[in-house]
């Protein structure tokens, strides 16, 4: 989404990532959120889980060094840390159904200031695309969405109620947009940091619930 | 152990008595673990009105590999069952989406981890399950939960199989598995369901006990047809997936 106002796809992989604390169990959906694996945060015992039964993957692979049967959920080759772990996909469920995962990151098409989220099907389709959305969403301890704050059209992703079919609902802790990081409080979003070169008010006109604000926002501090 | 070896000639003769009707199991998440030469073999060997299962109808990646997609373009599916009938991203269509709106196959659309534990169950002699997984979506509309311990539950029910095809990185000739890395995924829980597991193996098969009995990832008691695969370009092996333009 060259182009776009805010913050590029990986500066938002890394607004998320830095939400994370050491010691999680972090699982990252295809797209964007693949990118936070690639974030430098610091010495921390950060453990990232694939739904296809990978424990313990870091950094996608440099190119003439993949193992083509390593891959993430996106299908990206990805190199393993010390300490990594296979196991099958009833297993990897396991995990997730067993509450083992303290954040799931996913992508989406629309979240809701209830905490609901819509990634699996498009107004009007037959079917969608599920994949692991609906286990991870029910049964991780949070739910981070990443999502492009508007659509094409200009129209907000964030909104009062998702009007597409949901995956999960009132479980969405944190929001990372192009625009910044947001918490849905069930009333509306709660901006903790906007993203440089945009204004309060260009966010809220953009945000399709109510907007409030932490005291002293913080700028999003882009790496390097 | 000294039953009969379970290594086949080839993925012709592995394929050939499949019957018309018959429930089939693929392995395999992206491309890792995935039984491409099967599926191959399958499109010519011609059996109809299949229903097949597998995480996703494919064709979402570059370069396209065999897939179950072909084997419905190829009229050969009544119905998949699968936790993708459309991609993940809407400007990456799959070529599955067209047959599935144009209403030339059915579909049945399942979370993947529900997808797994049915195939587990399955295999474990457990008919039924509650899952938290789909609760309050349209997926869970009209069906039966239970609410246990105060949190509401999905009933699913097991999938058992007629057939599984999946890929292995090691096998002995009992039928013993190893995979190796992401290739494991689905592949030892559709094994446990299907009443015939075929499997395609990357390395030489070894006698029986060439792979210690600590290491084995799949029992052989699950395996009943073992291929190996042969080099490129005979044989169809994982390629190096080609990124899209953003």
């Amino acid at each position: 989404m060259s182009g776009s106002k805010g913050l590029n796809r990986q500066q938002m992989a890394d607004l998320a990532a830095e939400q994370f604390q050491n010691g999680w169990v972090v699982n990252l959906g295809v797209g964007i959120p693949t990118m936070c694996s690639n974030t430098d945060i610091g010495d921390t015992d950060i453990v990232y889980h694939s739904e296809n039964g990978i424990i313990g993957y870091g950094q996608v692979a440099a190119e003439g060094t993949e193992d083509l049967n390593l891959v993430n959920a996106g299908g990206q080759n990805v190199t393993l840390k010390p300490g990594a772990a296979v196991v099958h996909h009833a297993d990897s469920f396991g995990i997730i159904r067993g509450g083992h995962i303290d954040v799931t990151v996913m992508g989406a098409y629309q979240v809701s200031c209830g905490g609901d989220f819509a990634n699996w099907k498009l107004k009007g389709q037959k079917g969608g695309g599920i994949g692991g959305a609906m286990d991870l969403a029910a049964c991780a301890k949070r739910v981070f969405i990443i999502l492009e704050h508007t659509t094409r059209d200009g129209s907000s992703r964030l909104m009062a109620a998702c009007d597409l079919p949901v995956t999960a609902r009132g479980v969405v802790k944190l929001v990372a947009t192009n625009f910044g990081l947001f918490e849905p409080t069930g009333t509306g979003f709660l901006m903790h940091q906007i993203a440089p070169g945009l204004t309060v008010d260009q966010v809220r006109a953009a945000t399709g619930a109510p907007l409030s604000v932490v005291d002293n926002l913080p700028v999003v501090r882009l790496a390097g | 152990m000294a039953a009969r070896s379970k290594v086949v000639g080839g993925f012709r003769e592995a394929v050939a008595d499949i019957p018309d009707g018959s429930t089939i199991a693929f392995g395999g998440f992206a491309m890792p673990g995935t039984p491409f030469n099967l599926i191959r073999a399958l499109l010519e060997q011609g059996a109809k009105r299949l229903t097949l299962v597998a995480n996703s109808t494919g064709g979402a990646q570059q370069p396209r590999m065999p897939d179950i997609g072909m084997l419905v373009e190829n009229g050969q599916v009544a119905k998949v069952i699968c936790a993708f009938t459309a991609a993940t991203r809407p400007t990456d269509p799959i070529p599955f989406t067209k047959y599935y709106e144009a209403g030339e196959v059915e579909a049945e659309l399942v979370p993947q981890g529900t997808l797994a534990e049915r195939m587990r169950a399955a295999g474990a002699g457990i008919p039924a399950f509650y899952t938290p997984t789909a609760v309050g979506t349209e997926l869970a509309e009209g069906r039966e939960t239970r609410v246990i311990n105060g949190r509401e539950y999905l009933l699913e029910y097991a999938l058992p199989l007629d057939y599984a095809f999946i890929r292995a990185a090691r096998a002995d000739t009992f039928g013993n598995l190893r995979f190796h890395r992401a290739q494991r995924n689905f592949n030892p829980l559709m094994a446990t369901a299907a009443k015939c597991t075929i499997v395609e193996v990357d390395e030489p098969i070894l006698p029986a006990g060439g792979i210690d009995a600590d290491d084995v990832h799949t029992s052989g008691l699950f395996v009943h047809r073992l291929v190996q695969v042969p080099p490129a370009p005979e044989g169809i092996w994982p390629a190096k997936r080609q990124e899209r333009r953003k």
